[in-house]
């Protein structure tokens, strides 16, 4: 039987100086599911991403991503490993002397794709796709707008259409339109693709209407995980703030829309 | 190993099967994603062949994953349209919708011309030109700095001054003593063999004294502080450019030239003098070493007959020739840095522009003092 879980992580401590960010975080996610991570500004939901990519070596504790445990990872499996993981940084990240194109390009050219017709349509697809128009192919990452940088790296996290999603961030930034159309394009590729994504955020409306699953972070540790229903339900003071406050209300109280309906009504 | 292979590979698979009415139906499966077809590229070849074959029947519905990018691959080796005969799963047939419909813009294709060597060489003409305006603005800016700070002696940057004199002054010291020590040992060693000769040892205290106080001193500090921090500097702007931290300044209504710019200027001209006579001195110490290791004149005869082989007005020139190196050095640092545009590839090229600049206007410097200074100093 192979691991039906995509990430698990156990016992993980981190700490940098004497400043602990992460105290003893337990979390099993299975496959296809979206988790959306929350927490407090610079609560360690940015480190815990890195840890998972392996950017980072948390000091005790162990994780497992696809069921491999990144202590014992070999470099050519962990190159297979990221070949299916897509990684959307906090800052987008694009390569500077590169081209929106080539940016979005580079993955495809990694992986030795010579057919330029065959990178070409792809790249427009998923520029059509974040919203951004053909024109912009030929900027530079320093001429682009903040949210246009977060789509264009958006683009290039999705062109291989990856088995494992991690993005920070991924709608801050963005006005809301924008960021609903991140929010339908998502559910449609999830429909499709049956990708698991773990997605960092403090928009709600994203919490709401995309994620499967929710974990917090507060304290250092992991006080509530589980689907919307039951993390609404922790009675942990963050939570309570974080979820129970009147704008949060509103957000949740208006469920008009359940998640899978409103996926095909855009799909 | 096993389970990745489970879960992320599951092999996407061709048959071909013979029908019973003689017509060929191809089957595929698994995991149709690009990860996949990329290791095995022998799949699309099929494909292909199969095209060619004219099989009839092209089943697809057992596909477990099909990504965007397969499609495409698919769609590209039927020839840019979906097979006649196609049995598919309706969430993957969306997927070979998306192509017929795409608009593909045109690529821009740099083409040669005469026009475009005529645009290239303006570009370059403009741009020389436009480098020349901005290290004139700079120096004005930097003329009006100083008005500035003559008036309001509250504002003098002292800190970054300080800073800067630590890091271009104080920790260079261990590389130029080191340089120049060697430097000394060198040229001793080498005139030492050719004043044996005509028995004329005792020169080179002449030799030694006036080439290292004069030029050599003076230079191989400059050129090591070129190096050493005037690539320092021009990086550091350009960081402060690819990081908006120049943009917070002005928004700050902190002006650049004041900040940044004069700091280093001041910082290098005071600290550069200081260095030379450092360089100059560790330069004097290996060539006294090697000189009384190879032609027997001891170390007080060596200072003995120093200050009569150099007039005392060479140290004043070279003192004033490393003011200006450190001069140069900084506004070349400075006017490079804020020509970097916020992506690496121009955060390198300048760099290297500004040490190799920096190594040039020093030479010439140094040649232009040694024209007009020709007849002053010497024995
Ligand atoms: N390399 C590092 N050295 C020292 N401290 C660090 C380092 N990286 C992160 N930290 C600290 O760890 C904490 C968590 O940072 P992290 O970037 O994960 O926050 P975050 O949860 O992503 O916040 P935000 O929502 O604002 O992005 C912060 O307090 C930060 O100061
Ligand atoms: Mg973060």
């Amino acid at each position: 039987m192979s691991e039906p879980f995509a990430i698990r992580l156990e016992h993980i401590w981190t700490s940098f100086g004497d400043k602990v960010v992460h105290k003893d975080i337990s979390l099993a996610l299975p496959k296809g599911e979206i988790l959306g991570l929350v927490g407090a500004s610079g609560c360690g939901k940015t480190v815990l991403l890195r840890e998972i990519i392996g950017l980072q070596i948390p000091n005790k504790g162990e994780i497992f991503v696809m069921g491999e445990s990144l202590k014992t990872l070999s470099s050519s499996h962990g190159k297979r490993l990221r070949n299916h993981c897509g990684v959307l940084f906090q800052k987008g990240a694009l390569f500077s002397v590169l081209n929106v194109f080539e940016n979005i390009a580079f993955p495809l050219r990694e992986l030795g794709i010579k057919d330029e017709e065959f990178i070409k349509r792809l790249v427009f697809m998923n520029l059509e796709n974040v919203g951004l128009l053909a024109k912009d192919a030929w900027l530079k990452p320093a001429d682009l707008s903040g949210g246009m940088t977060k789509r264009v790296a958006l683009a290039r996290t999705l062109i291989l259409e990856p088995s494992l999603l991690l993005l920070d961030e991924p709608t801050s930034g963005l006005d809301p339109i924008s960021s609903q159309d991140f929010v339908d394009l998502l559910s449609s590729l999830h429909r499709d693709l049956k990708f698991t994504v773990i997605l960092v955020t403090h928009d709600l409306d994203i919490l709401r209407d995309l994620c499967t699953q929710i974990a917090v972070l507060a304290d250092q540790q992991l006080v509530a995980f589980g689907t919307l229903a039951n993390v609404l339900a922790c009675k942990h003071p963050f939570v309570q703030r974080y979820f129970h406050n009147q704008r949060a209300q509103r957000v949740f109280s208006y469920q008009a829309q359940p998640r899978t309906q409103q996926g095909q009504l855009n799909g | 190993m096993g389970d990745i292979n489970n879960s992320l590979k599951n092999q996407p698979l061709l048959e071909t099967i013979k029908q019973d009415d003689g017509l060929f139906q191809i089957r595929l499966s698994g995991d149709w994603t690009l990860n996949n077809l990329v290791a095995m590229p022998e799949l699309i070849k099929g494909i292909k062949q199969s095209v060619n074959n004219n099989s009839s029947k092209w089943d697809l519905s057992s596909i477990n994953i099909l990504d965007t990018a397969s499609a495409l691959l698919l769609w590209q080796a039927w020839g840019q349209k979906t097979p006649a005969n196609l049995d598919i799963k309706p969430e993957h047939l969306r997927l070979f919708a998306l192509w017929p419909k795409q608009a593909l813009p045109d690529m821009e294709t740099p083409g040669f011309s005469v026009q475009s060597i005529l645009t290239y060489l303006s570009g370059e003409l403009t741009s020389a030109t436009s480098q020349l305006l901005t290290f004139i603005t700079i120096l004005g800016q930097l003329l009006l700095d100083t008005g500035h700070l003559l008036r309001y002696p509250r504002d003098v940057p002292w800190s970054e001054i300080s800073i800067t004199i630590y890091d271009a002054g104080v920790r260079a010291l261990g590389i130029t003593a080191l340089v120049g020590f060697l430097i000394g040992i060198v040229l001793s060693y080498l005139s030492a063999l050719q004043l044996k000769l005509f028995g004329a040892e005792i020169y080179i205290i002449d030799i030694l004294g006036l080439s290292v106080i004069r030029e050599l001193g003076p230079l191989l500090a400059a050129i090591l502080v070129a190096g050493r921090s005037g690539s320092a500097m021009t990086a550091q702007i350009g960081i402060m450019r690819v990081t908006e931290e120049l943009d917070a300044l002005s928004a700050m209504g902190i002006s650049h030239s004041l900040r940044l710019v004069l700091p280093k200027v001041i910082a290098l001209t005071v600290s550069l003098p200081l260095l030379s006579v450092w360089t100059s001195v560790a330069a004097l110490i290996g060539g006294m070493f090697s000189a009384q290791n190879t032609l027997d004149i001891s170390y007080q005869q060596f200072l003995l007959k120093l200050p009569d082989a150099v007039p005392l007005l060479n140290v004043f020139i070279g003192l004033g020739k490393s003011a200006v190196f450190g001069l140069m050095i900084a506004l070349i640092a400075c006017h490079f840095g804020f020509r970097i545009k916020p992506n690496t590839e121009s955060l390198g090229n300048e760099t290297t522009n500004s040490v190799v600049a920096a190594i040039t206007v020093v030479i010439m410097v140094d040649a232009v003092f040694a024209i007009l200074f020709m007849d002053v100093g010497m024995p």
